[in-house]
């Protein structure tokens, strides 16, 4: 068998993917954290001339990163490498897959399924995505005024699984579109797909700061509605100026003695609604904006968030504000890891997608690979959004897949 | 029936701080998304492991000693306990892969 190094760090999501990808092929690897190892952490530079982790060796031969170690196993490389000694896991096929489980990926099944296409959804490791970390959903089209995020999500799942949508728990890690039929291997499975929708999503972005990994569930959160509880009549802070930054704010008003925004810039980018909102309670004097300032550190005492240290844009002065609870809702970035790098168009990470007006609007540069939600769109990022263009993608994977069925017709088209 | 037990405050001592398995421990609330797309995980944990490992489950609205006590300030918040004490702390939704790495390293 042959022998595996993972390099990895404590917080690294790649190392996380690298060893699922490992894992899902039953390979076995020695994992060599080099987060408190400056020894190790020099050998694998040296060994691999790369700074990054993870840093993959297979029998001492260096492999590279995660998406080297994808673009390995893709290309059957890794097996070679390995002895091919992998196990068979059992391998479902399906005419469609639908990668997600927010609005885009239930109402691509929901579409899916009446069009007798036998999709499966793939829920991910956040099932029912976004919305699931919301509560008041005001803004669903028919929605009554008491309408939750999670309840809606429930609601899409059931009238998906109405039409006998397969719901799977699973998370992939990686997905082959060089290989017809798709490949993807999952955490728990393999799947082969005649056509892929990808409805993966965008997950909460952090700043990066070291400070704010090592207080993670510790008083750092990027879920109010989550961990707001935990801050009762306790000061608390929220960082960003859009609307998940304010609709925190709103909610943790409720709980916390004080909230206190801060934004690097002098204007919120929220809904005006929302922005009136926030406004009323800062002349109650229950929230306060701090304008032109960053996170600079998050301060605790080890176990619990006492303090952050903000710094102001202009100028560069620092000062520490005493709160038990930070807030970070500073955005979104797209859930496109599974794919190896470049082998999907993107700008950014976002996937393109065809739009425009000649149909096939949800086509990416893979044929039969569409994309849905927030994982295509930067600009709107709306549950109803979402759900539009899912229903989107399953009318365009519907032709594709009638088509794929009857070459013979594509000539008598032209 | 559900292998999953909830526990509160009353029985903690006996089902977590006496156990003779590990077990894990996970911090929910009934309003919080994020801790249901973990529950059928947990659930596939308390199966898979069978009697190497006890699953637990804290509602911290019920029982909100119990989340200072242990410093849980986030939900879904799984820590796993061995002889009584936490051992690995595992904070929102998480791979499989990194449970059964954090379980298997603590199994008897």
């Amino acid at each position: 068998m042959a022998r595996i190094e993972v390099f990895s760090k404590d917080w690294c999501p790649f190392c996380d993917r690298a060893k699922a990808l490992l894992k899902s092929k039953g390979l076995e690897y020695e994992e060599i954290d080099v987060t408190h190892d400056p020894e190790r952490e020099q050998e694998m530079r040296h060994r691999a001339r790369r700074k990054s982790v993870p840093q993959i060796f297979i029998d001492g031969q260096h492999v590279g990163g995660f998406d080297d170690l994808s673009a390995a196993n893709a290309s059957g490389e890794l097996d070679r490498m390995t002895g091919a000694a992998t196990q068979e896991r059992e391998t479902r096929h399906f005419p469609l897959l639908i990668i997600g489980s927010g609005p885009a990926g239930y109402s691509a099944a929901v579409y899916a399924a009446r069009a007798n296409l036998k999709p499966a959804v793939i829920t991910g490791l956040e099932k029912g995505g976004q919305l699931m970390t919301t509560t008041d959903v005001e803004n669903w089209p028919g929605g009554d005024a008491e309408l939750q995020g999670s309840q809606l999500m429930d609601q899409l799942e059931q009238h998906a699984r109405r039409f006998e949508a397969q719901i799977i728990a699973d998370h992939i890690t990686s997905v082959d579109t060089a290989q017809r039929p798709f490949r993807l291997e999952g955490e728990l499975g393999s799947y082969t797909a005649d056509a892929v929708i990808v409805a993966t999503g965008a997950s909460a972005r952090y700043l990066g700061l070291p400070s704010e990994q090592a207080y993670q569930g510790k008083g750092v959160s990027a879920c109010a509605t989550c961990d707001g509880f935990f801050f009762k009549d306790q000061p608390v802070a929220v960082v960003g100026g859009g609307n998940t930054a304010v609709e925190e704010a709103l909610y943790l008003a409720n709980i916390a003695s004080h909230v206190t925004l801060i934004h690097r810039r002098n204007e919120l980018r929220a809904e005006k609604i929302l922005q009136q909102r926030l406004f009323r309670l800062e002349q109650e004097g229950r929230v306060s904006i701090l304008w032109d300032h960053e996170l600079d550190e998050v301060l605790g005492d080890g176990t619990a968030v006492k303090a952050i240290r903000v710094r102001s844009v202009k100028g560069g002065r620092t000062r520490e504000l005493p709160v038990e609870g930070v807030f970070i809702a500073i955005g979104h970035r797209p859930n496109t890891g599974l794919f190896f790098s470049d082998s999907v168009a993107h700008e950014g990470g976002y996937l393109v997608v065809r739009s425009g007006r000649r149909g096939d609007v949800t086509a990416t540069s893979v044929p039969g690979l569409f994309a849905a939600g927030d994982v295509a769109d930067s600009i709107y990022r709306q549950a109803i959004t979402s759900a539009a263009t899912g229903a989107m993608a399953a009318l365009d994977a519907e032709r594709y897949l009638s088509e794929l069925q009857r070459p013979e017709d594509q000539s008598l088209a032209a | 029936m559900s292998k999953v037990k909830t526990i509160n405050e009353k029985d903690f001592g006996s089902e977590v701080g006496q156990s003779e398995t590990p077990v894990l421990v996970d911090f929910y609330a009934d309003w919080c998304g994020p801790c249901k797309a973990v529950a059928p995980v947990v659930e596939d944990l308390a199966t898979a492991y069978d009697e190497r490992l006890a699953v637990r489950k804290v509602n911290v609205d019920d029982n909100p000693a119990l989340a200072t006590r242990f410093g849980v300030r986030t939900i879904p918040t799984l820590l796993l306990f061995k002889d009584g004490a936490p051992v690995e702390t595992i904070i929102g939704a998480v791979p499989r892969s990194r449970l059964d790495d954090a379980v298997k390293r603590h199994l008897n």
